[in-house]
């Protein structure tokens, strides 16, 4: 995008405390599930909402003598997830074991990926409104095993544990604290998921938990920030707190609100911010903490000596890059300089890669702008009215662009079109045959459109007196011959006609 | 025939070809030698039914014609090995009641040639020792005694030499994290050989120090290793760390030709208090190498001192994590909990219960190495010596050294409970010799190639080049042809 079209950098947000003004700064941890039929690991199924501990392998319960082997697929698409986000791809990676003890954590430790992750630096513009772009660059990407799940409300006395989501494969993206407010660090999580959509490597679902934020926020005073920057210096910057495991817009926006408010609350109050981790509690709106620096775990990492490094080929990677889609950025600008359109319009049309697409194959031969206008205004709103996505929509591409065609050529009006739309809808159908058969085409005869006009006006000699002073009442005349010609005549043409004939 | 369970490998295959013995008869001779040695230790579960039920297959398969050289041959299992339907423990209380849903790829590679087993065997609790005192099943015991006194067999592959060297089976699997196979050998006169890491798969043997356990065989004879290691190996698919390398037929490699060898004899290995007949057995395992053709080379492993202490870091640290997974909660042993006892009782409790003093004390050293502020100084500075231990044998072998001649072990077999009270590290100083060919991932071998003073045997270790199990069981086995050990326990149990 930054290669077509020119971005400013928002202003970060600034909330103004009892005695100054603060400025956010937000890094975020954002785990993806990686979109593959198997675990990172083994080879049970990662379908979600299955019988609990129905999808379990040895390996996942960590039964005795059992060995994880890495799912190449995974792999590529950690690697195609890099390259997505025009990341380095190290061709070097390691595993690492992350120890702790938890139930749903059988092996009792996480295979992760901290000293050698299999992504580098990268970078993602979040989209903050037309010509508004914030760059937030992107620290690392690493693979790493999802944990299962304890539960703790089935019996008074005991707590269960479902493996299904044991081991089942994580993208760790981290970011570099370049957020600056909710808003962005809501845009940077919907631009992400935009992407990993685009890139098939995420379903981006973040209601079944397939994404989920860690989000650390501090707050400085203005000015602090550009000093960072400048110096990559973190001793510029406040003491961070960690709100773990977000999994909502909204919330992640209320929290950052909550906790950067908390904040400011102390250190204008002479306190000092303790580096900790918190949760957030939705019903509450308030994040609480949860364990301290000094109560944090000792993880213990080291080399997993189960796993070999990871040693990818290039040419490997450069066969995944031939296969990278068109990534939204991209689209929005062609859509611009292609299409026309404005980059509002091309941001909503590039926002999900189907609707993307849906609107190419109608705008494909046909007017770009027009297209923009059906598909967006007609077509979404009316999908959304009844809750469906585009792939359930009864309108096919192919029948859309019918419509438009007949709009461009003149044959229907706009407000023909719209019933048409209607029909089409809800019935189906070829829309120049409906036309046709229902006889919807707009009238361009002049001989035809200028006998219902004498026919007006010979029967209101009083408007056309009243015409001649106050050439406004035309719209009457109009008005009157597209209800006798029901709707057909073509407005331009009647509109000439009735001036016309009325001497105005 | 008689004494059939004494036979070797090789033997009892060539009878069994020949039509003159069955593997039932083999089978049941070894069942009943192991009904009668119930003090020695040495089985801890025993699979009889399944025993004979093997042997019928592996005669129909041996009559049908091409059966692999192992069909029909009964062997012991060491515990650490998971067995489908057969309890597997490690020798420790946390996995009481444990049997597994799979077999080993080891194990199942054996069984895919048509093996026998009669048994899991007796070992150190997670293979962490090397006197199999540290069993939660009681001692193994040595076949070899001298006075009233009950020797160890070592450890950890305890139970497996004490099986072997008393004949209850034909041979056993052993595994060796830093000279579980070898110690054990050398302590109770038989072969065992640690192939190159790699070579066998750890997929279903319970893991102790993952980057340093390798399964291998433990015979009566070089000859019997070659067959049975031959059977055991191959690649893997499902263990990460498996070679993908063809195994060659190491029996054809035992040509008796090692003219011109280059046997290096490392001076770091000759320790400071090392009993004179130690040394005395190291210069006739030289001089028997030169007498068959082999040119002795005086070679330096400068880091040698290093070893022990970096193996004593590494192998705990790994340990201390791979053994977080017995925690009550999905198998093994669960502490009965106490009202308003929540999971972290849950777990201290089982873990208190189920990991004996040893196991404890190496999740201790290894939680401490790995803990932060202290990786650095530990953890990551062993990795550092690892490294150059490893490049140490890679200049020898870039030099030409063919393989590297020293003792299997410090000593003969001490008596058992005589560590009780000494300082873990000095139970730790029986690994010397050993536990650099783990850390440096080598192929090293254990021949017994005399007896000491007291009438105990001792042996000799050699150590290859990676890959190069072929060759080193060809010098081994001439080692075995020159020493002439035929020296056998007298039956006491």
């Amino acid at each position: 995008m930054l290669d077509h079209l020119a971005y400013e950098t928002p202003a970060p947000k600034v909330i103004a405390g009892a005695k100054d003004d603060w400025e956010l700064v937000i890094g975020m941890e954002i785990h993806a599930q990686v979109s593959s039929n198997a675990k990172l690991f083994s080879g049970a199924s990662t379908t979600f909402g299955a019988e609990p501990n129905s999808n379990v392998a040895f390996v996942d319960a960590a039964m005795p003598g059992m060995l994880p082997v890495i799912n190449e697929y995974c792999v590529e698409q950690a690697v195609r997830t890099g390259l997505g986000l025009k990341a380095e791809i190290n061709l070097f990676s390691a595993f690492d074991r992350k120890n702790y003890f938890y139930p749903d954590l059988p092996q009792g430790y996480q295979i992760s990926q901290l000293y050698h992750p299999i992504v580098g630096e990268g970078e993602v513009i979040v989209d903050m409104g037309p010509g508004i772009g914030r760059k937030v660059r992107i620290e690392r990407i690493h693979l790493e095993q999802d944990a299962g799940k304890s539960v703790h409300d089935m019996d008074p006395n005991m707590s269960f544990v479902d493996l299904n989501r044991t081991g089942v494969a994580l993208m760790e993206i981290v970011s570099r604290p370049d957020i600056r407010g909710p808003e962005e660090a809501a845009a940077f999580v919907t631009k992400l998921r935009q992407i990993l959509r685009y890139l098939g490597t995420c379903d981006g679902n973040m209601q079944s938990g397939s994404m989920r934020a860690d989000v650390n926020v501090s707050v400085c005073r203005p000015g602090q920030y550009e000093k960072y920057m400048e110096t990559q210096d973190f001793g510029h910057l406040g003491t961070r707190c960690e709100i773990k495991n977000m999994n909502s817009m909204r919330f992640i926006q209320a929290a950052i609100e909550f906790e950067a408010r908390r904040q400011i609350a102390i250190l204008e109050d002479g306190g000092e911010i303790t580096q900790e981790t918190r949760l957030y509690d939705a019903d509450k709106n308030e994040t609480r903490s949860m364990r301290s620096k000094e109560e944090a775990h000792d993880y213990r990492y080291f080399p997993c000596p189960d796993l070999l490094p990871l040693e990818i080929e290039q040419s490997w990677v450069d066969d995944i890059a031939k296969t990278l889609p068109e990534l939204p950025d991209e689209k929005k600008a062609r859509f611009v300089t292609e299409f026309g359109l404005s980059e509002y319009d091309a941001g909503v049309l590039t926002a999900g890669v189907r609707n993307a697409a849906f609107f190419e194959a109608v705008a494909e031969g046909r007017d770009g702008k027009l297209a923009a206008n059906w598909v967006i205004n007609e077509l979404f709103g009316r999908l959304k009215k009844e809750d469906h996505s585009i792939s359930e929509s009864p309108v096919s591409p192919a029948q859309l662009g019918g419509i438009i065609e007949l709009i461009s050529k003149g044959d229907i009006s706009g407000k023909i079109a719209k019933d048409l739309f209607e029909i089409i809808y809800t019935e189906g159908g070829d829309p120049a045959k409906i036309v046709e058969d229902r006889g919807m085409k707009q009238v361009t005869d002049t001989g035809a459109i200028e006998a219902a006009v004498d026919e007006v006006i010979a029967a209101n000699p009083a408007q056309v007196e009243k015409a001649k002073e106050n050439p406004k009442l035309v719209g009457f005349f109009v008005g009157q011959v597209m209800k006798a010609t029901g709707g057909k005549a073509n407005p331009k043409a009647v509109n000439e006609i009735v001036s016309a004939k009325l001497g105005l | 025939m008689a004494d059939l369970n004494k036979l070797t490998i090789a033997d009892a295959r060539d009878a069994m070809r020949k039509g003159d013995l069955t593997s039932a008869e083999l089978t049941e001779a070894c069942l009943t030698e192991i009904e009668g040695a119930g003090a020695l230790g040495a089985f801890v579960h025993n699979t009889p039914d399944l025993a004979r039920a093997q042997a019928k297959a592996a005669d129909e398969r041996i009559k049908a014609g091409d059966a692999p050289d192992m069909c029909g041959i009964p062997l012991g299992i060491k515990d650490l090995f998971c067995t489908k339907g057969v309890a597997s423990q490690a020798g420790s209380r946390i996995l009481e009641g444990f049997v597994p849903e799979y077999e080993s790829t080891v194990s199942q590679n054996l069984l895919d040639n048509g093996t026998v087993m009669l048994g899991k065997l007796n070992m150190d609790e997670f293979a962490m020792g090397s006197s199999n005192e540290t069993s939660v099943y009681g001692n193994a015991v040595n076949p070899w005694k001298i006075d009233d006194r009950k020797l160890t067999p070592g450890g950890s592959s305890g139970g497996s030499a004490s099986a072997v060297a008393a004949n209850l089976c034909l041979a056993a699997t052993g595994t060796d994290t830093g000279g579980s196979i070898r110690q054990p050998a050398a302590f109770t006169g038989i072969t065992g050989i640690k192939p190159t890491y790699g070579r066998c798969s750890r997929w279903g043997v319970v893991a102790f120090a993952s980057s340093l356990d390798q399964a291998g065989p433990m015979t009566k004879s070089v000859r019997d290793a070659a067959i049975m290691l031959e059977a055991m190996c191959g690649h893997d698919p499902k263990d990460s760390t498996s070679a993908d390398l063809p195994v060659p037929n190491f029996e054809a490699m035992l040509t008796g030709d090692i003219k011109g060898k280059k046997i290096g004899i490392p001076k770091e290995y000759r320790m400071d208090g090392m009993p004179d007949e130690i040394e005395a057995l190291w210069s006739t395992g030289a001089d028997m190498l030169r007498d068959a053709g082999a040119e002795i080379v005086d070679i330096s492993l400068p880091h040698t001192k290093y070893a022990l202490p970096a193996y004593y870091v590494i192998a705990p640290a790994e340990a201390s994590s791979n053994l977080a997974r017995y925690d009550g909660v999905r198998y093994g042993h669960r502490a009965k909990l106490a009202a308003g006892d929540g999971i972290t009782e849950m777990y201290e409790k089982t873990r208190a219960e189920g990991f004996g003093d040893e196991v404890q004390r190496r999740v201790m050293v290894g939680t401490y190495v790995l803990s932060a502020g202290f990786y650095d100084a530990y953890y990551n500075r062993a990795r550092k010596v690892r490294a150059l231990i490893k490049k140490d044998f890679d200049d020898v072998f870039a030099q030409g050294i063919d393989a590297i001649l020293t003792p299997a072990t410090p000593s003969a077999a001490f008596g058992l409970g005589e560590m009780e009270n000494a300082d873990p590290v000095k139970m730790y100083l029986n690994d010397v010799f050993t536990v650099t060919v783990n850390l440096a991932g080598l192929p090293g071998i254990s021949v017994p190639a005399g007896l000491d003073a007291q009438g105990l045997p001792l042996g000799l270790q050699l150590i290859g080049r990676p890959w190069e199990e072929g060759d080193l069981l060809n010098i081994a086995h001439e080692v075995e042809a020159r020493a002439g050990f035929v020296a056998k326990p007298q039956k006491w149990w």
